[in-house]
């Protein structure tokens, strides 16, 4: 059976193009970018003009650019490095309460270090409201961080607006664009972004490979000693073939971005109609137009996720799903609660995600089989009273 | 991350559905945790003679519904008190450690179901 891929918030495939960009740096081009004799200086070259290709991709410079093991590791050295670096000026950090777990995890450890941590709520849409940030901001913040775009709803803040604010106030402002890097356009200094992560495998690059950026001038601390590489924020050997493959991937998302969004937002737009033609008690959450092009998501009542995906698996569908079970916690998504979606209803979420692979065959099959699965479950429900 | 067995009740669950005039209905869990169990049973002569289940919930829960009423039927009332959520979880070559007590609420669900039995009979006598 062939496999329909429609998890692409979770990882992408690696390009073709990037694999064989990527493939003499784990054969013959093995030397390590210190060394001085040539090897090591084709390794050199070679992670330098990947270093350029990001910079281009966010309207940054070079120099500007750390590469790291992914979007957890880039988190980390942004809200730490800068708590550390800041804590004499002040002990305040602001976030949201939809970040992802690196965000969201980071900064629970720096409340326990003595920081104090304000997580704005999101509209029933999942955004953040500038007055609520305008009214948390205090005078010992040193810290915004605030994603570009929520990985489960898909829903984009509005960063230009976050940005001129924190601007306003002399505030650092960092923002996890893991989900909307390649996929969006991006420019740090149009949005007055001060450091921003990224990851490969999000955007048909490699897996443990990713990127900070730093704004020149910003303060912060490496959290990590050993070397010199990537100016001491990132010390340790850098993962060459990995770092060519992200220059690669974000070369090609580059690429005609608008016109490749708009195919992959023509074929969710078919896969979001035709599920509410064809279901009814189902809700699409996150916000309508400003949302991720490749993203999908519902909350079906009266059945759970979990039954949900394993049955779409059993069709060879790859989907996921914000309910408890499927965390691996006993709560559902804190995003689906944090946007006021109740518990009960948060269970029965499906996010499917799409990519440039997807077809429309593809999207014409899971409007083929959910219909049937959703009945399934449902008649086999205690809260379902009628088939329906 | 599932048992062969898990696999086989949760796709094809046996019971399913909810017996019309019942002599006992037992409900368990609900929505906010995301696993809700509701058992009917009639019974005869002290015996369960029909049993069906309706689950909301993950995999776990609704393979343990169907195997405690591939259990519980033929049984006499002590002997269906006897069964425990452990004993659903051994008959199905066991769940995950996440699962145990979150979704594994079907012998619960049928004492449950019982007790409306019980209490039924002792009303009317």
């Amino acid at each position: 059976m062939k496999t329909i891929y429609l998890d692409h918030a979770a990882t992408t495939p690696v390009h073709p193009r990037v694999l064989e960009k990527m493939l003499p740096y784990l054969k013959g081009q093995y030397g390590n970018p210190s060394s001085v004799y040539r090897l090591g200086r084709e390794a050199k070259k070679a992670i330098e003009d990947a270093r350029e290709r990001v910079a281009q991709l966010l309207g940054a410079e070079p120099r500007e650019i750390v590469f790291t093991s992914g979007g957890t590791e880039s988190d980390n050295i942004a809200l730490q490095g800068v708590a550390r670096a800041n804590r004499g000026r002040g002990k305040h950090i602001i976030t949201s309460s939809i970040e992802h777990h690196a965000i969201l995890h980071t900064a629970a450890a720096l409340e326990k270090e003595g920081f104090s941590v304000t997580y704005l709520p999101v509209d029933k849409y999942g955004q953040v409201r500038i007055a609520d940030l305008e009214a948390a901001i205090r005078e010992d913040t040193i810290l915004i961080s605030i994603m570009y775009a929520n990985n489960e709803v898909g829903t984009i803040q509005p960063i230009q607006e976050i940005g001129r604010v924190a601007r306003e106030h002399g505030i650092i402002f960092h923002t996890d664009a893991v989900q909307a890097a390649g996929y969006v356009p991006i420019d740090v200094n149009r949005d007055n972004i001060d450091l921003l992560s990224l990851s490969g495998h999000k955007l048909y690059g490699p897996k443990g490979i990713g990127a900070l950026y730093i704004r020149k001038g910003t303060r912060m601390a490496p959290l990590m000693g050993g070397g010199a590489q990537e100016r001491n924020w990132r010390p340790g050997t850098e993962n060459v073939p990995g770092i060519i493959g992200l220059g690669e991937a974000v070369a090609l998302a580059r690429e005609n971005m608008e016109e490749r969004a708009e195919g992959i937002r023509r074929l969710r737009d078919k896969l979001i109609n035709g599920v509410l033609e064809r279901i009814d008690h189902v809700r699409v959450n996150g916000h309508l137009e400003q949302r991720l092009p490749g993203n999908a998501h519902f909350a079906f009542e009266f059945i759970e996720g979990e039954s949900l995906l394993l049955n779409l698996d059993l069709e060879g569908i790859a989907a996921s799903s914000g309910s408890a079970c499927t965390s691996g916690s006993l709560e559902p998504s804190h995003v689906l609660l944090a946007m006021g979606i109740p518990h009960e209803i948060a269970h029965g979420s499906l996010r499917l995600t799409l990519g440039e692979d997807n077809t429309e065959e593809d999207v014409e099959r899971v409007l083929a089989v959910l219909p049937p699965i959703v009945k399934k479950l449902r008649d086999m429900s205690p809260l379902c009273r009628e088939s329906v | 991350m599932y048992t062969d067995k898990v696999m086989e009740h949760f796709l094809n669950p046996k019971n399913v559905g909810e017996i019309e005039n019942p002599d006992g209905v037992g409900q368990v869990g609900n929505p906010r945790c995301g696993d809700i169990m509701k058992i009917t049973i009639k019974v005869d002569d002290n015996r369960i003679t029909d049993i069906k289940f309706k689950t909301f919930g993950c995999a776990a829960a609704i393979a343990t519904s169907s195997m405690i009423t591939e259990m519980a039927i033929g049984k006499t009332i002590e002997e269906a008190l006897q069964l425990t959520n452990k004993a659903v979880a051994e008959a199905l070559d066991g769940l995950p450690p996440v699962k145990m007590h979150c979704s594994n609420l079907a012998a619960d669900a049928l004492h449950a179901a019982i007790k409306d039995y019980q209490e039924r009979v002792g009303a009317s006598q």
